[in-house]
């Protein structure tokens, strides 16, 4: 704990130096590819507990992302809708306005996420494969229909107006909080038992594993996660729309995932860099041979032969630096040999 | 709950309703077609073919290419003619592309995978899916089309409710296709082959039964009809866009869900049901008509999985 701790404190140092040499130095533009790298890599990071380590496979995080992107906004943003009973437009102040509000309004948004992942994963526990992955995607669609319903904030026109406090600073430390907990939820006794239910749930079970009690644990920390990216999505973008949060983002996350290969973490957070700055370097190569549009079909043509030829993805479910690190640092080997599988 | 229930109001709105209904059983005759090649390819392969609603997409579009080339684009005012069997080749024209379109996608995307795990299968399929609508949009350009008009569009009355002509042709056409192909499966050799796959593919094999020809013959099949709904669609509705089969597809397939996957009379009933749904919760708000599909999946996920007309006892979720 106490270690863990003073990596916490050591790699937010680190961000915050980083945030200052890119705010003082670099183009904006490359600052905003960095940033929006980071939210994907917390997306895929917390997806990749549920449709990596538990195997439970979820197309519902775009559901997840847009409650928290909303709930933080709500509290963060003046409302301004035309009220029906004064007839005229009204504006409401936000509940936390100013700089200091905004982390309590990404984890009020984490943890309405939260509850939302508990809400979805409790009736569909009983259901596996492809047909919860259809029964996610169907959450995620139903969110999105709700807030376009929802006039007050914004309805299908989208919330404008959200203050632009995500920074990379703030990105970038969610990013090695999510990434920290993730790294000891793997080793932990919690981790294991999530493996062990993608492994063989009825063996699972038999070995004392309370299993449908890990899923929903499982669904709420990967959505508690997708709801504060939802959060600094918005207040990146500072326009957050019902059509930002629809099923193409779920998929987006998904194949961020497969790329780097499902349950490996390290995977993941590749991945999502790859994924997240590739088509950003591929659009001057498009307008540069004149086909616009032809990254998406390369990304999906990348997709169908990574599943054909290597369907475990680039780094299958081991971690990047493991071999690396034990080499490193002499003292840790035996440990880490033991770790992983 | 519902303002239904107001005195004056009754008689105008239950004749509202009987309309919704019957626009309703128009819609859901489009989900049954596309919804019959879902149930069918999950019936033999277990396997969610995210990419045949991009086929009906396909559809929608192989019918619209020869139909400008005809020329067939009548002048404000004048009544369209177009004779019987121009159409008629356009839609055997879009089902035996689609056909072929199905059988590739199986034959290049599915078949490798047949023995790798499901949710590889299920990716890939996601992947297709990706791959055709961007495709579409660079091939066929990102903006809406609009199909050539060819039938003189009045409406019909039938009672109390009037129907527009063309929605009366996709219910007959639907209606027609759905029963041929039941009658295909229940009672050809080809059928009954299809039947033994999806019963047990390995005990099928063992039978004598060609399995990549019957799962080839299944998604020629499948497409075939999603085709044919992608061709009634866009007479009816002229808009055509390669992102038109994304939401058709996914409701298709809570059709087919509902319906009992694995039926073809289930997955008519499902579409007509909830085509029929859909057009209902639309008389008060066209965007929660747009949640009704997906709520409907959740609630027939949690309480009867094996849907209305699916055989239980097999362990399919």
């Amino acid at each position: 704990m106490g270690r863990m701790i003073s990596i916490l404190v050591v790699a937010l140092a680190v961000v915050f130096g980083v945030n200052w040499f890119l705010d003082s130095f670099i183009d904006t533009y490359v600052v905003r590819v960095v940033n929006l790298c980071g939210i994907s890599i917390i997306l895929a990071v917390s997806l990749n507990v549920i449709n990596g380590l538990c195997g439970q496979f979820s197309l519902g995080h775009a559901g997840f992302m847009a409650i928290g992107a909303y709930v933080s906004a709500y509290f963060t943003t003046t409302l301004r809708y035309f009220d029906e009973a004064q007839a005229k437009y009204v504006s409401v102040e936000p509940l936390l306005g100013g700089q200091w509000g905004f982390v309590p309004a990404l984890i009020a948004g984490g943890l309405a996420a939260a509850v939302a992942g508990a809400v979805v994963g409790i009736p569909t526990l009983r259901l596996k494969g492809d047909y919860l992955a259809i029964a996610t995607l169907g959450f995620g669609e139903i969110v999105t229909i709700m807030i376009t319903n929802f006039e007050k904030i914004g309805g299908a026109n989208g919330l404008p107006g959200l203050p632009a406090y995500s920074s990379t600073f703030w990105i970038y430390a969610f990013v090695v909080v999510v990434v920290m907990f993730s790294w000891y939820l793997q080793r932990s006794t919690f981790g294991r038992a999530l493996i062990a239910i993608r492994e063989n749930e009825l063996a699972a079970e038999v070995m004392g594993i309370p299993a449908s009690r890990m899923k929903v644990m499982a669904f709420i920390y990967g959505a508690f996660f997708a709801g504060i990216a939802g959060g600094l999505l918005g207040h990146l973008l500072q326009t957050i729309s019902p059509a930002t949060f629809n099923f193409m983002k779920s998929i987006e996350v998904v194949v961020m995932l497969v790329l780097g290969g499902l349950g490996s973490m390290t995977g993941a957070i590749v991945g999502a860099i790859v994924l997240t700055a590739l088509p950003e370097a591929l659009r001057d190569v498009e307008s540069g041979i004149g086909l616009p549009g032809v990254r998406m079909v390369v990304y999906s043509l990348v997709l169908i032969l990574l599943m054909i030829f290597r369907p475990q993805g680039v780094f299958g479910q081991k971690e990047l630096s493991l071999k690396l690190l034990g080499r490193l640092i002499p003292g840790r080997r035996a440990k880490d040999s033991g770790g992983e599988e | 709950m519902l303002p239904l229930l107001e005195t004056e109001a009754t008689h105008v709105s239950a004749q509202l309703i009987l309309q919704q209904v019957a626009n309703g059983i128009a819609k859901g005759s489009v989900y049954a077609l596309i919804a019959v090649g879902y149930t069918m390819v999950y019936g033999v392969l277990q396997l969610i073919n995210f990419a045949h609603g991009e086929v009906y997409m396909l559809g929608a579009y192989f019918s619209y290419y020869p139909a400008k080339w005809f020329g067939y684009v009548p002048e404000s005012g004048e009544k369209p003619k177009v004779p019987l069997y121009i159409i008629g080749a356009l839609f055997v024209g879009s089902m035996a592309a689609c056909a072929a379109i199905g059988m590739l996608i199986e034959r290049l995307a599915y078949r490798p995978l047949r023995n790798s795990s499901r949710l590889a299968a299920l990716i890939t399929a996601i992947g297709v899916s990706l791959f055709l609508q961007n495709a579409g949009q660079m091939v066929f350009g990102a903006d809406p089309k609009g199909f050539p008009v060819f039938m003189d569009q009045h409406s019909v009355s039938l009672g109390p409710i009037e129907l527009a002509n063309t929605k009366l042709v996709i219910i007959v056409v639907a209606a027609v296709m759905m029963t041929g192909l039941h009658l295909f499966v229940q009672k050809t050799k080809p059928g009954a082959a299809m039947r033994a796959c999806s019963f047990d593919m390995r005990t099928a094999r063992l039978m004598g039964v060609n399995v990549d020809r019957t799962v080839a013959m299944t998604f020629a099949l499948g497409s075939a009809m999603a085709a044919v709904g992608g061709v009634l669609v866009a007479m009816d509705q002229p808009r055509l866009t390669p992102l038109m089969g994304l939401l058709m597809g996914l409701k298709a397939f809570i059709a087919a869900v509902l319906g009992g996957i694995g039926s073809i009379p289930g997955a008519a009933l499902g579409g007509l049901l909830l085509g029929v749904a859909e057009s209902v919760v639309g008389t008060w708000s066209t965007t929660y008509a747009e949640a009704v599909a997906f709520i409907v999946l959740i609630l027939v996920l949690l309480v009867k999985p094996s849907g209305l007309l699916g055989k239980s006892g097999r362990e399919k979720v």
